[in-house]
């Protein structure tokens, strides 16, 4: 929702000085957006999408972060016939919508599904913020809230990685409830005894942490994310005082204890598989009441 | 001098007409009886036009109506012996949430709401009715004592929305919202949510989750401020009034959509003309939503709890 942050950036530059423009196809080449070098995306790639030059962590696709995480061969989508309509009629939204799905190839801002991670199940959904700037309305709700009750009926872990500008203001109402709509989803999850771990990743706002984002047994964030509820520039104007730099940085939620840890890309496979592994046991002994 | 709202200048006029003219009869002893009684037809008829026709950005201006019956109008009309309780006893007290035990036609329940104020200094101290985590934080320990003495809980929703300051990041505002949308998911206590003013966005919904949302015929439910949204939008605040229209922010709406339960029909003119009357209108919809919850039992009230909220929303299957 707060569009102010993603003004500069675009996700795929390509390539800025004119002279590389002949000789570079497009696409072949990547500005890190932390500190404005080049580099050819096969070696940000190998790379894991991390700036070789100053460890900035540059945003995934879904099906990127799915590659990097799963065990080869182990994702399976779910739910990947689920589009979106104008619910509440409201003007140009279907031409936003087509022009995302042009961009991006995705049907809406999020990809949910199942994969294995070093042989551990989960349960999985992805946000997208190419698309609406991976704004919550009904799809992403409906389904999160489908691969959450999945996983309670498989008695799978569930993992969410979020990138999000919060609710869809195109879907009002109807958005602002997809955080309800998610929340009961998990706390269903939860009572079964399963495991959820959220993953923000930037940008992670509005009511998308103000739900799911935090919900998670294990709350983790990549480095230098943004994470907060309301934009800087809203709290700026309320409180009438420039913010510290670091101000709703993951580093800054980790130090005000919002965090369990900040995990760095390069590790992060590792560690959720070993959290997973931790908890394989869980959903058996407690369930009670699902 | 009472707060006028735009659209409702010529009713106003015309009944300050009326009373001129009035006054006159009685002064120079002149008989207008006749000429009074046409102009009472006609305020009559102009008074149903006006109210009964209210455009979205109308009731946005009747949600914000700075007379408009707060929490603690509804809790001092509805519930007997109200004991408010204060603090999160982690942080400290936001008395923009205010809550505590009293009773509902003689059963003890749980009440919670937003609380802002009618007047400056009031409105100061509530923080204008928007909440930081403690607010939240409070709501919560309250509603999970509820739980415990198996009473209901019945939440008052007005808030422009969460406050967005500094503090409130720093100690987790996204967090207290989140946590009280799963909490309340699974409270094992009917849980009624009465919209009376401006729903705003996560902070509305942060004491907000339930069995019944019932909703004022002139209160607001939305994802953001309708200034907020035009900024946004069309970068310019000003087209505030299509941006209401556009997000679907009235009562009549969330009750298309199946968000509410109950529209509740306001006095002509707004609730704030009559705050008791007011309250007696609501009275009968919180009874037979108490009656109704309080007759199921838990696992069947949770699950319709749940089904509830998964079938918000609307998509698209398409072949694959
Ligand atoms: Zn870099």
């Amino acid at each position: 929702m707060f569009r102010d942050m993603f003004g500069k950036k675009k996700r795929y530059n390509s390539v800025p000085s004119k002279k590389s423009r002949k000789n570079v196809p497009e696409g072949l080449m990547q500005k890190c957006p932390g500190c404005k070098k080049i580099f050819y995306r096969k070696e940000l790639n190998r790379n894991l999408f991390v700036c070789p030059h100053c460890d900035y962590h540059v945003n995934l696709t879904a099906y990127e972060r799915i590659e990097q995480l799963s065990d080869a061969g182990s994702f399976e989508e779910w739910d990947e016939n689920l589009e979106t309509t104008n619910i509440l009629g409201f003007p140009e939204y279907e031409e936003k919508l087509e022009k995302d799905k042009d961009k991006t190839d995705l049907k809406e801002a999020i990809v949910t599904g199942k994969l294995t991670i070093g042989d551990a199940p989960a349960a999985v959904a992805v946000m997208d913020s190419r698309f609406r700037m991976g704004s919550m309305g009904a799809v992403v709700g409906e389904k999160i809230a489908r691969a959450v009750e999945r996983a309670r009926k498989e008695s799978l872990p569930f993992i969410i990685f979020t990138a999000s500008g919060g609710a869809r203001m195109q879907e009002g109402v109807v958005s602002l409830m997809q955080m309800g709509k998610t929340a009961i989803a998990l706390e269903r999850h939860s009572r079964a005894g399963l495991l959820f771990i959220s993953v923000m990743t930037h940008p992670t706002t509005g009511g998308v942490t103000a739900s799911f984002a935090s919900l998670g047994d294990y709350n983790f964030a990549e480095p230098r994310a943004l994470i907060g509820f309301a934009g800087r520039r809203i709290i700026e104007q309320t409180i009438r005082e420039k913010l510290p730099k670091d101000f709703q940085t993951s580093e800054f939620l980790l130090e005000h204890g919002q965090l369990d840890r900040i995990i760095h890309r390069h590790e992060l496979k590792s560690i959720l598989g070993n959290v997973l592994d931790m908890h394989r046991t869980g959903g058996e002994s407690n369930e009670t009441r699902a | 001098m009472k707060h006028v709202l735009d659209f409702e200048r010529p009713v106003i006029d015309l009944r300050e007409k009326i009373s001129e003219l009035k006054k006159l009869t009685e002064e120079k002893d002149i008989d207008l009886a006749e000429e009074i009684s046409t102009l009472e037809e006609r305020l009559e008829k102009l008074e149903h036009d006006v109210y009964t026709n209210l455009k979205p950005w109308d009731r946005v201006q009747m949600a914000r109506h700075p007379e408009r019956p707060t929490t603690l109008d509804y809790v001092n009309h509805l519930f007997d012996g109200f004991l408010e309780m204060y603090g999160d006893r982690h942080f400290g007290d936001d008395p923009a949430i205010i809550g505590g035990i009293a009773k509902f036609e003689g059963a003890p329940v749980t009440v919670i709401g937003h609380q802002r104020g009618k007047h400056t200094k009031e409105n100061i101290y509530r923080n204008f009715g928007m909440p930081h985590p403690e607010g939240y934080r409070k709501a919560l320990r309250l509603m999970k004592q509820a739980e415990k003495f198996g009473r209901p809980v019945i939440t008052f929703i007005d808030t422009k929305g969460a406050y967005p300051g500094k503090a409130a990041e720093e100690r987790g505002q996204s967090e207290a919202i989140a946590r009280n949308l799963m909490e309340m998911a699974g409270l094992d206590v009917p849980v009624i949510c009465v919209v009376i003013g401006e729903g705003g966005s996560g902070g509305a919904l942060g004491i907000g989750i339930g069995d019944k949302i019932l909703m004022l015929e002139n209160a607001t439910y939305s994802v953001i401020s309708p200034e907020g949204a035009a900024s946004i939008l069309w970068k310019d605040a000003a087209y505030a009034k299509q941006a209401a229209e556009s997000m679907k922010i009235t009562s009549y709406d969330l009750e298309q959509l199946n968000i509410i339960d109950e529209l509740i029909p306001e006095i002509m003119g707004g609730a704030h003309k009559e705050i008791e009357n007011q309250a007696e209108i609501l009275k009968p919809y919180l009874r037979s939503s108490l009656e109704e919850l309080s007759a199921m039992d838990n696992e069947q009230r949770l699950e319709k709890r749940y089904e509830k909220y998964k079938n918000i929303g609307a998509y698209a299957a398409i072949e694959i």
